[in-house]
């Protein structure tokens, strides 16, 4: 006879430590088994779309910094492509150089910090995240040493980068790349064999492959339910079509390939990177001759890159002002969200965590 | 002959009043004990979040006192200082009661826990049955408090923790049998003495299944589940601040204190050492137990719920009746002054008997459908 | 490369397929009328040389006379892009059809449209607010807010 048993509903969030910022489910339980579950977001809404509209191209980069703050040199990067796009502005070779060394370190530093929480998530109280940070830490120096900003960067501008490398960044950057594949080893060794780990991942939240391209994920996401898309691949923007490296994927679309594909993107970087610093003329503008306030042509574009996590767009309408008539960002992990509910349905509280946390969302991105 | 034996005798011979001879000395042992538990409880406290940081490549607390001795004082003083705040729908009597009924048994542990030879409070012929009975009250206690806040995460959390304790009780006391087996007493001195080889050599199998439940006893990671930070916030104690969070934080230690007393007991011949005095080297064995449990802590994820019941109900549970029965039958034919073969069989069943599980044996169930 | 599907040739395949649904094509875009989007959304899902499996971004832009959707499909198959268009001129209860029924990707975008534009989709799922809060006056990103 089956026990007759009465639903209740949960709020987690929006204070909560595994939300990853002010995000909310509204979970429906049966006992500990989720058997519906809503996100609401909106906590965190600025408006920066609203804000743009009076603030000049130059003057919106700070603001694209307070997208996806665990990677705003990437955000940086969208924005000043799509803007390029739509005046049409030649970037300097050393400068598209020096976008693909940073996009590709932020990717680093971004993906660390998804593997360490998304561990902590899982119950590993806090170490996995201390040995990310270790190495996150180096990246942010290296960041430092060219910005002077150790979080929002503010680095690009549009046709180039605000500032030349200082002497010293090569050096630090070569250190960085020869010692960073043994950091990966180490990390590898620590959490790949783990049995509690693999228990607590493996066949978890899985997004079939049809499911992930009909909602349109994208990033590591997309990758780990086995689709080979990436945009550095796919649709080369910038300088990538020069660089050899490969586009990891996974298998089934369960936490542990999400996981397992950050992990191996990591190492596909440092080959962007070390190829980058080789073939990087050591001389040369690195930003285009942009006015301030330049005005470009009325008109539209649509400028993407692949950041770290997923496809990151700005779409921008322009009237002939100094000011954009319209900004609309694309948030990859707004669109990763909506898989949330098939992956979680039917697995525990404990499971919707992890899932949750194996998609590595920002909530300044989502709400932007 | 425990000291409080002989302490009673001195006063008898001076021609104290019966009452005082009886009362006095229990008395004086009582407070001893809680305040060198405390004691230990806070420098416990201090190692923990220094041993922790030096897994976690960081300093931890060292700004308060030599090496941060004085931290956990100061951590002290500020719960002591921060508002009791009750929630308006929660059941007020309970709410209140559960801390004592979480903090008080795990008190009442020490009574039995033997720091050396004769320092025991009460030499109970089933002293370790008493432990079991008595650790098992701390359940209820967390259940009050879970239920009494009002709050869902606690609810979960106090679901959890009658399932995960109801489950481990069972190995636990069956691994504890298999040391009565061998000993022939239920009693914390006779099971100290009786350790010339220290158990954890002579049941490899008996210690491991111990040791893993009482990590789920006394909710230590990774069977940390009534607390989850990351899930359920802070489980039962989520409702609880000032004196009333205090009690739950030293009852945490506490327990903990308490089981790696009794894992030292039991296993690592408790007080017995060459060279230094028996409560030192009791204290220096109790630390290791200790530091073992904080190093799992810094490494291991938690386990699922449901992980965590098949563990215990699929794993430790047979291996547990599998170490009885072996245990007995090597009682019965081995012969006392042959315990070094008894070392050797036990330790090639114990390996071949978790390897094979290790095969047979998945982890919990996986996604159930709505 | 993803190659960016001429607006123009398209177009003339869709006024094929579904006449006089297309408004206008150029090199970037195709515009649609707003009545048949959901039938040239379903055309362009499936029809073979096309099969836009992947949508990108919606977003809208007031125009002040009208509203612009705007959707960005992706073939990863045949690995081209499409920027499909639909212009509504209704200022005071504008609707669009909603595609969230052939691409989910839509889901969370066009309520966040319904949300800041005040863009009504037909056939979603869920139309609520999404960024705002329930009971907000107006839609922020229409350009006669203040």
């Amino acid at each position: 006879m089956p026990i007759k048993t009465e639903s209740f509903y949960l709020n987690v969030g929006p204070q909560h430590p595994s939300t990853h910022g002010v995000f909310r489910l509204r979970l429906s339980l049966d006992g500990e088994v989720v058997t519906d579950v809503e996100p609401i977001v909106g906590y965190l809404h600025r408006g920066i779309e609203k804000l743009a509209e009076t603030r000049t191209y130059t003057q919106i980069i700070p603001l694209t910094d307070r997208l996806d703050y665990l990677a705003s040199m990437t955000d940086n990067v969208a924005y000043c492509v799509a803007v390029e796009k739509l005046a049409g502005i030649k970037v300097p070779e050393r400068a598209e150089y020096i976008r693909i060394i940073f996009s590709e370190l932020m990717r680093i530093s971004s993906h660390m910090m998804a593997v360490g929480f998304y561990l902590n998530d899982c119950g590993a109280f806090f170490t996995p995240v201390l040995y990310m940070w270790r190495e996150r830490e180096k990246i942010i120096d290296l960041f430092d040493m060219v910005c002077g900003q150790r979080l929002l960067y503010n680095y690009m501008r549009v046709g180039g980068v605000s500032q030349d490398l200082p002497d010293e960044f090569m050096p630090a950057l070569k250190k960085f790349v020869d010692e960073m594949p043994r950091y990966i080893g180490e990390y590898n060794q620590l959490i790949k064999q783990n049995e509690i780990f693999l228990a607590r991942s493996k066949g978890v939240g899985i997004l079939p492959r049809e499911t992930a391209i009909n909602i349109g994920a994208s990033g590591p996401v997309l990758r780990a339910s086995g689709v080979k898309w990436d945009l550095r691949k796919m649709d080369p923007y910038s300088l990538y079509d020069r660089f050899d490296f490969d586009i990891c994927t996974g298998e089934v679309g369960d936490c542990y390939d999400r996981y397992w594909v950050r992990m191996q993107e990591m190492t596909q970087s440092l080959r962007i990177i070390e190829q980058a610093m080789k073939q990087m003329p050591d001389k040369g503008p690195v930003c285009a001759d942009v006015p301030q306030f330049f005005r470009p042509p009325a008109g539209e574009a649509y400028g993407y890159i692949e950041a770290p996590k997923g496809n990151l767009g700005f779409y921008i309408v322009s009237d002939g002002s100094i000011a954009p008539y319209r900004l609309h960002i694309f948030p990859p992990t707004l669109i990763n969200i909506t898989a949330l509910r098939d992956m979680v349905i039917g697995w525990k509280v404990a499971d919707l965590i992890i899932i949750f946390g194996s998609m590595d969302v920002v909530l300044g991105e989502i709400d932007r | 002959m425990t000291l409080l034996d002989q302490f009673q005798l001195i006063l008898k011979s001076q021609n104290w009043p019966d009452w005082a001879v009886y009362l006095v000395p229990a008395l004086v042992g009582i407070i001893i004990i809680i305040s060198v538990v405390l004691t230990v409880v806070i420098v416990y406290i201090w190692w923990e979040r220094r041993l922790i940081s030096r897994f976690q490549i960081r300093l931890g607390p060292n700004r308060c006192g030599p090496e941060g001795i004085f931290q956990p004082i100061a951590t002290a003083v500020k719960i002591l200082l921060k508002e009791d705040i009750v929630p308006e729908k929660a059941d007020k009597l309970i709410h209140f009661i559960a801390p004592i009924t979480v903090f008080v048994p795990i008190l009442l542990i020490f009574a039995v826990v033997p720091f050396g030879e004769g320092a025991i409070l009460a030499d109970l012929n089933v002293g370790i049955v008493y432990v079991i009975a008595i650790s098992s009250i701390s359940v209820i206690g967390i259940f009050m408090a879970a239920w009494a806040s009002g709050n869902k995460y606690s609810f979960i959390s106090g679901m959890r923790s009658i399932a995960q304790m109801v489950s481990y009780e069972i190995p636990v006391v069956l691994s504890i049998v298999g040391i009565a087996l061998v000993v022939g007493s239920f009693s914390m001195l006779k099971i100290v003495e009786a350790q010339n080889i220290p158990f954890i050599l002579l049941q490899p199998l008996g210690f491991l299944i111990f040791f893993l439940g009482s990590l789920a006893e006394m909710n230590r990671s990774p069977f940390d589940l009534l607390e989850a930070d990351s899930e359920i916030v802070a489980g039962y104690h989520i409702e609880y601040s000032g004196m009333k969070f205090a009690m739950f934080y030293l009852g945490e230690y506490g327990v903990a204190l308490a089981y790696a007393g009794i894992i030292t007991t039991l296993f690592l011949s408790g007080w017995q050492g060459p060279l230094l005095p028996p409560v030192i080297w009791f204290l220096i064995k109790v630390m290791m137990v200790f530091s073992v449990i904080v190093w799992i802590r810094s490494t291991l994820p938690r386990f699922r719920v449901d992980q965590l019941t098949a563990f215990a109900w699929k794993f430790m549970l047979p291996l547990a009746v599998i170490n009885l029965v072996l245990i007995a039958i090597e009682v019965l034919v081995i012969p006392a002054n042959l315990q070094w073969t008894m070392v050797l069989i036990n330790f090639g069943f114990a390996a071949v008997l978790i390897l094979l599980w290790s095969k047979l044996f998945t982890l919990g169930g996986g996604r159930v459908e709505v | 490369m993803t190659v960016a599907l001429n607006g123009e040739e398209t177009g003339k395949k869709v006024a094929e397929a579904i006449p006089g649904s297309v408004v206008s094509g150029d090199k970037n875009s195709l515009i649609v009328e707003s009545k048949s989007l959901l039938q040239v959304a379903e055309y362009l899902k499936n029809t073979p040389g096309m099969e836009f499996d992947y949508l990108t971004v919606v977003t809208a832009v007031d125009y002040l006379d009208y509203f612009e959707v705007v959707y960005r499909l992706v073939s990863m198959k045949n690995n081209q892009s499409l920027m499909l268009k639909t212009r509504v001129f209704d200022r005071v209860n504008p609707t669009v059809a909603s595609v969230t029924g052939l691409w989910r990707a839509a889901y969370y975008q066009e309520r966040e449209i319904y949300d800041l534009l005040g863009i009504k989709f037909e056939g979603h799922p869920y139309l609520k607010r999404l960024l705002l809060w329930e009971g907000f006056e107006g839609y922020p990103l229409r350009r006669d807010y203040l």
